[in-house]
């Protein structure tokens, strides 16, 4: 089952559609709900590999549904710490609890003042009003 | 300027349910209602509806009626009667594919073509050029719906008689009149119901009540892909042969239609390359425009619900078309793994 439409406020944002919980030096990455709804069901997640640098704003993995590919565009730059094999075992465990579950990737941030740059949840509801 | 979509009478009905509304060969159409993994799950176990009313219908009627589409389409329609229907192919001089079709034969002297909604002007234009005195080619899309109801258990949800694929009869669904043709393009049991127009809701709504689940494009393509149809547009056209997508069935190549003598070298001399069916060996999904290694390219491509695995068609050369083979495709910059299967790709018979 698809979660229902829920944007956590302990979570920073991207406009892109993805969010980051900070913890310290690391952080989670994932998609959010928005982005899971609009792709539909998914069905592959492309992971980066452990140990890789991603970088603010790029793409860091895709995740696909039937229809659509989608870049996952990373919200801050980092080191690769983990993936999640539950996702790319069963992708649609996204679409079932995209904040939970459905996490993506783990990274130790290289910039953890790049997160002052990320939208709160308040700021994130915003952009998705104008879009 | 964006052109002005064209809707079915089902517009207002889909948007009800809660469908995504996507632009489809002109049309604004269903591409899914709750999910398509779902959609094609009901289609695969139980029954779904899907609203193609989009495509188009011509009608071919009068004393030479078999005779201008003799001419015209590849296969013999002297082999059906009234009742019953041919899958069959409009071809042009270079042997190339203008559209794919199934003719319903209504009578001796009178033939309704339904024809892909991207190609129904092309169509009716290439055959009304054509009209042979005693003939007559009408355009008469706008006047009906037509309703796929497919799935083990469509027949049954209906309350329609069992019958033979690829024949038709009058009926009616709660009260509704139809045709009911025994034709789909999801590789299972069931029909597709041709309206009145003005008929459409009604007969949805009681397809609707009768338990089978609405389903949109989304599916449609998925389940085309597992049963290993065409689509015309991206796995056929007018630039490939039937042999060589695997349609020589299609093709009575002992009478003359259009296109035939360059078929027949085809086939005389082997098609170079060939449109086959394969299976991902890895976690990939394969889509339309990827490069197969060593000549090939992907027409379509997609994730298999019933497989859970990544699949797809596609032409590779003749040397490669064996099944079992195994294919290299170019996965955006990475390269994967899949083998050549044979048709389909998925049965429910296994």
């Amino acid at each position: 089952m698809a979660a229902a439409e829920t944007y956590p406020d302990d979570l920073k944002y991207h406009e892109e559609h993805d969010w980051a919980r900070v913890d310290g030096d690391e952080a989670v990455l994932g998609i959010t709900w928005f982005a899971a709804d609009a792709l539909g069901e998914l069905v592959h997640f492309e992971p980066p590999e452990t140990g890789a640098t991603v970088a603010k704003d790029a793409a860091y993995g895709e995740v696909e549904s039937v229809k659509a590919v989608s870049d996952l565009i990373a919200p801050l730059s980092g080191e690769v710490l983990e993936v999640n094999q539950k996702v790319v075992d069963a992708p649609e465990t996204v679409n079932e609890d995209p904040y939970g579950e459905g996490w993506l990737i783990r990274i130790r941030l290289s910039d953890p003042s790049e997160v002052d740059g990320l939208l709160d949840v308040l700021a994130y509801k915003n952009v998705l009003a104008e879009s | 300027m964006a052109q002005t979509l064209l809707r079915t009478p089902l517009h207002d009905r889909h948007v009800e349910l809660g469908a995504r509304m996507v632009p489809f060969a002109g049309w604004e159409m269903p591409v899914q209602y709750e999910g398509v993994i779902q959609e094609h799950r009901a289609v695969r176990t139980d029954a779904g509806v899907f609203d193609v009313s989009h495509m188009g219908e011509i009608m071919v009627e009068g004393p030479q009626a078999t005779v201008l589409l003799q001419g015209l389409l590849s296969n013999d329609l002297d082999r059906i009667g009234p009742g019953e229907a041919q899958y069959t192919l409009l071809t042009n001089e270079q042997g190339g594919i203008v559209d794919d079709l199934i003719a319903y034969r209504l009578g001796e002297f009178r033939y309704l073509l339904v024809v892909n909604a991207s190609n129904r002007d092309t169509d009716f234009r290439w055959m009304k050029e054509r009209e042979i005195r005693g003939s007559e080619v009408t355009d008469v899309s706008d006047e009906h719906a037509l309703l796929a109801v497919q799935g083990p258990n469509a027949i049954e949800r209906l309350g329609l008689p069992p019958a033979k694929a690829f024949t038709f009869a009058e009926a009616a669904v709660d009260g509704i009149d139809a045709m009911v043709n025994r034709t789909g393009y999801t590789g299972e049991d069931g029909c597709e119901l041709l309206c009145m127009a003005e008929d459409a809701v009604a007969l949805f709504d009681a397809v609707l009540a009768r338990g089978v689940v609405p389903c949109g494009l989304g599916a449609r393509d998925t389940l085309r892909l597992e049963a290993c149809y065409p689509l015309h547009g991206n796995d056929i056209g007018p630039d490939t042969d039937p042999i060589s997508a695997a349609l020589g069935w299609t093709c009575a190549l002992a009478k003359e239609f259009t296109g035939v003598e360059v078929i027949r070298r085809v086939k005389e001399e082997g098609p170079a390359r060939r449109l086959v069916p394969f299976v991902m060996e890895e976690r990939a999904i394969p889509r339309h425009g990827m490069t197969i290694e060593g000549g090939g390219e992907v027409t379509s491509g997609t994730h298999s619900p019933m497989l859970d695995i990544g699949i797809g068609m596609g032409y590779v050369p003749a040397a490669q078309a064996a099944s079992g083979t195994e294919l290299a495709i170019d996965v955006r910059g990475k390269t994967r793994t899949a083998r050549v299967v044979k048709r389909p790709i998925y049965s429910r018979e296994g």
